[in-house]
C-alpha cells in the first residue's frame, strides 16, 4: 500500500472544473478509484451526475480518454473498448497495458444497466466497475431506485400522510455482481480512502471483471450541510450501514469493523431524507431498520465464515 | 480465380464478413439474422478470422458494444433484425452522431406487434431518419457485394457514418444461390486499412467521446452530421467507380430496369425487384412501355438522380413494404413525392404491400401496371393510396 505522500505524486485523472455540487462524494470516489494504479486508464460513465458535470462541451474535466454512450450501457460500451485492445494487442499495435474503469451512478448499475453489467461479468472482460450508489436518481432531482434504502423520502417514493418514504429494501448488488463468480468484488466508501484505494489496487489487478459498490454521499439527496460528506461516509460504516467487504474469488470478508457499533438512529437523524421516521407514527420504522442492519450484517458474518479459507 | 459458390443471404453476409475480418464484432441472435451470428461464429471457432467476437446479452448491448470498440479505433461490425433494432434504437442514433464507421447487416422482419418473424422493412424504415446509410440488396449476390462496399463508405474520412446493408428476411436470407466470390486479396485490397481519427484507446492524447452538448454546440454537430450525409451522395459515387470495376458492375445509387423509354414505371426495394422484372419483360413484350427503379441506396436519398429517371414518364407508382401510419402513404412514397414535387408533374401513387411476410407475386405487379396504364391513359387517380394482396 503506497503511502498518502506517494499517492498525491500521483498526476489527477479527474481535474478540476467539473461542476458537481461541492461535497458531492462521486469525484472523490472517482480520484480515489484512479489511485489504485499506475498503468493508464481508459474510463467510461453512464449517464448521470458524473457524467453531465465532468464533460459539458467543449470542455472535459478527464485527463484520461473517457466515453460516455448511454444510461443503461456503459458495461456494454465498456466491454467494446476492452475487446478493441486485445484485438490490437494481439495484433501487436498496442504495447502499454491499460486498464479499463466503467463508472456507473446507483441508477445507471442497480437499475436500468444492470443487465449490461451482468453481461460484463458474465463474459469476462478485464474491466473494473464502479458504482458510486448515492442511493436515488440524484441527476434527474433525487428519484427512488433500487439503492434507495427502507424509509428514505425520495420526489418518487416521498414521505407522505400515509406513506413513510420507500416501502421497499435496497437491492443487495454487491451479493449479485459476486453471484457471477468474479475473482474480486468489494464495498467501499470514501471516508475510509486507504481501504478504498487498496480495493481498487486488487481489483485492477485480478485477471478478470471486478466490481466495487462505493457508498458516495450526496449532500442535495440525503438532505445534509455540504462540508459533511466524509462524517456521513464514516457513520454508515460505523452503524453499519455499508460495511466495509470484499470478496476476493468467493471469499467474504470484512476489511474494517468498526470497534465499538454505532446505533442506526445516528445514521438516520444526520439526513433531512429520514427526518419523517422522526415523528410519532413513524417512529417503530426506526427500530425496524436496526433490527435490517443487524440482521444483514450478521448474514455477512456467516458468509465470511462458510467462505474462509 | 473467381469462384461461384451456394450461399444464403445470411451466408453471404458472413462470408463478407470473413473476408473483411473485422477486428471486433459484438452480435445477438434474432430470426432471422441468426445464421449470421453463427455463420461468422464458426469462422471465429475454426480461427478463420483474427475477429475478436463479443456474445452480448441483447441487442442494445451488442450496438452499445460496437459503439465502444468502434470508438477504439478498430473496424467493427454486427447484425440485427426487427425487435432487436428496436432494442438497439436509442444506441444506434448515438453510433452515428459519434461518426463511427460501424458495419451492420440488417435482415429486414416485420416489428411487432403482433409478433411475426417474416419480412417486411418496417424495421429499417423506423430507422431511415438515425443518421445511417441504408442499402437495400436485391439478392444473395449484391448481399455479398455490398457489405464489402460497406466498409468503404462508412470509412471514407468525408463520410464517417455507419452503415445498414439490408436484405429480405428469408426470401433472401433464407433462400440459397450461386454466389460470385471476389478473391480474399482482391476484397482485402479494396476494403484497406482502416486508418481511424482519435481513437481512445491513443492514452498519449486522451479524448472525451460523448460529453454533454447543450444548447451551445449540439446544433453545429447535427449540423456537421447533415454534411456528412452530403459528402455521402458526392463520395460515394467516386467509391463505387472503383468498386465496379472490381465486380464488373454498374452499380449506382439507383437502378434504372428498362427506363430508357419507359411510359410507366414503379419503385422498389430489395427481393421484390426481381419479380418485378419478370413482369416488366412480359409487358414490353406487349409493346407496354414499362421500367423500375430499384432503389438500393434510400439514405441518403438521390432525390436527384431519381427526379432525372421520372422525367418523360406518365405515372409512377411506388411500392412500400412499410406502413408509416401517417394516412399519407409509405415511407418510400413519401420521399419521393417530395423529390418529385415541383421538378416532375406526374400521377404518382403508391401501394402498401406484404406486410408481415406476405407474398408478392406477379398478379400483383402486374395489377399496380394496369392501374399506371389506366392513369397514363385517363390522367385520373382512382386510388392515391392502395394495399395490394389483404383482405379488406
Amino acid at each position: 500500500m503506497a503511502t498518502i505522500k506517494e499517492l498525491s505524486a500521483i498526476p489527477e485523472r479527474l481535474v478540476s472544473g467539473h461542476r458537481l455540487c461541492a461535497g458531492c462524494g462521486a469525484s472523490i470516489a472517482v480520484r480515489q478509484i484512479f489511485l489504485g494504479t499506475k498503468d493508464p486508464i481508459v474510463a467510461g460513465s453512464a449517464t448521470g451526475c458524473l457524467e453531465v458535470a465532468t464533460t459539458i462541451y467543449p470542455y472535459t474535466a478527464w485527463n484520461v480518454p473517457f466515453i460516455h454512450n448511454a444510461f443503461e450501457n456503459v458495461a456494454a460500451t465498456m466491454s467494446g473498448i476492452e475487446t478493441a485492445y486485445r484485438a490490437l494487442k494481439k495484433k501487436g499495435k498496442i504495447k502499454e497495458n491499460i486498464k479499463f474503469i466503467a463508472f456507473g451512478g446507483d441508477g445507471g448499475t442497480y437499475d436500468i444497466g444492470i443487465q449490461s453489467l451482468s453481461g460484463m461479468l458474465e463474459r469476462g472482460h478485464n474491466i473494473l466497475y464502479v458504482c458510486y450508489d448515492n442511493e436515488a436518481y440524484m441527476n434527474t432531482g433525487i428519484q427512488r431506485s433500487g439503492a434507495t434504502p427502507y424509509g428514505a423520502s425520495t420526489t418518487t417514493a416521498p414521505a407522505g400522510k400515509v406513506l413513510p418514504g420507500k416501502l421497499q429494501l435496497k437491492k443487495d448488488l454487491t451479493a449479485i455482481a459476486v453471484a457471477h463468480k468474479i475473482p474480486y468484488a468489494a464495498q467501499a466508501t470514501i471516508f475510509y480512502w486507504k481501504d478504498l484505494v487498496n480495493k481498487a489496487t486488487k481489483a485492477l489487478s485480478v485477471e478478470g471483471p471486478s466490481f466495487i459498490n462505493v457508498l458516495s454521499p450526496c449532500p442535495r439527496g440525503w438532505r445534509f450541510p455540504q462540508e459533511k460528506t466524509l462524517e456521513i461516509s464514516k457513520l454508515a460504516v460505523e452503524t453499519g450501514v455499508w460495511p466495509l467487504i470484499e470478496i476476493e474469488n468467493g471469499t467474504w470478508r470484512f476489511t474494517y469493523k468498526p470497534a465499538q457499533k454505532k446505533p442506526v438512529v445516528e445514521w438516520l437523524k444526520a439526513q433531512g431524507r429520514f427526518k419523517h421516521l422522526f415523528d410519532e407514527k413513524n417512529k417503530h420504522l426506526i427500530e425496524e431498520i436496526q433490527k435490517k442492519v443487524d440482521e444483514h450484517l450478521n448474514y455477512l458474518e456467516k458468509l465470511c465464515s462458510a467462505t474462509a479459507v | 480465380m473467381t469462384k461461384i459458390i451456394p450461399l444464403t443471404g445470411d451466408q453471404a453476409a458472413a462470408e463478407a464478413m470473413r473476408q473483411i475480418n473485422p477486428d471486433v464484432v459484438a452480435a445477438y441472435p434474432i430470426t432471422p439474422q441468426t445464421e449470421i451470428v453463427m455463420t461468422f461464429s464458426q469462422f471465429v471457432a475454426d480461427g478463420l478470422v483474427d475477429t475478436e467476437l463479443i456474445q452480448v446479452e441483447s441487442e442494445h448491448s451488442a450496438m452499445s458494444a460496437c459503439v465502444g470498440a468502434s470508438a477504439s479505433g478498430v473496424r467493427v461490425m454486427t447484425a440485427t433484425s426487427s425487435q432487436g433494432l428496436a432494442l438497439m434504437w436509442e444506441i444506434v442514433y448515438i453510433a452515428s452522431s459519434m461518426r463511427l464507421p460501424i458495419v451492420m447487416a440488417v435482415v429486414n422482419r416485420a416489428l411487432s406487434g403482433p409478433i411475426n418473424i417474416h419480412c417486411d422493412h418496417s424495421d429499417t424504415m423506423g430507422a431511415r431518419d438515425s443518421g445511417w446509410i441504408q442499402i437495400y440488396c436485391e439478392n444473395a449476390q449484391e448481399v455479398y457485394e455490398m457489405m464489402i462496399l460497406a466498409p468503404r463508405i462508412a470509412e471514407h474520412p468525408d463520410i464517417l457514418l455507419p452503415v445498414m446493408v439490408c436484405q429480405d428476411g428469408f426470401i433472401t436470407s433464407h433462400a440459397t444461390e450461386g454466389v460470385k466470390i471476389i478473391d480474399d486479396k482482391d476484397v482485402k485490397n479494396f476494403i484497406g486499412e482502416y486508418i481511424p481519427k482519435d481513437p481512445i484507446l491513443d492514452i498519449k492524447n486522451p479524448v472525451t467521446y460523448g460529453p454533454l452538448d447543450l444548447q451551445d454546440y449540439y446544433f453545429e454537430h447535427k449540423r456537421q452530421q447533415a454534411e456528412a450525409v452530403k459528402n455521402a451522395i458526392v463520395k460515394i459515387p467516386e467509391i463505387l467507380k472503383e468498386f465496379n470495376k472490381l465486380v464488373g458492375k454498374e452499380y449506382g445509387f439507383i437502378e434504372k430496369y428498362r427506363m430508357e423509354d419507359a411510359e410507366i414505371a414503379i419503385v422498389c426495394l430489395s427481393s421484390t425487384c426481381g419479380t418485378a422484372r419478370v413482369v416488366i419483360d412480359e409487358l414490353r413484350e406487349k409493346n407496354v412501355k414499362a421500367g423500375m427503379i430499384k432503389i438500393r441506396f434510400f439514405r441518403p436519398f438521390p432525390a436527384e438522380e431519381i427526379v432525372n429517371t421520372c422525367r418523360n414518364l406518365k405515372a409512377l407508382a411506388v411500392l412500400d413494404r412499410a406502413e408509416s401510419f401517417s394516412g399519407r402513404g409509405g415511407p418510400v412514397y413519401n420521399d419521393i413525392r417530395s423529390a418529385l414535387y415541383q421538378s416532375v408533374n406526374i400521377p404518382v401513387v403508391n401501394y402498401i404491400y406484404g406486410l408481415g411476410g406476405r407474398d408478392i407475386d406477379k398478379n400483383h405487379i402486374n395489377i399496380v401496371f394496369n392501374d399506371l396504364i389506366e392513369i397514363s391513359k385517363t390522367g385520373k387517380i382512382k386510388k392515391l393510396i392502395d394495399y395490394l394482396g389483404v383482405r379488406d
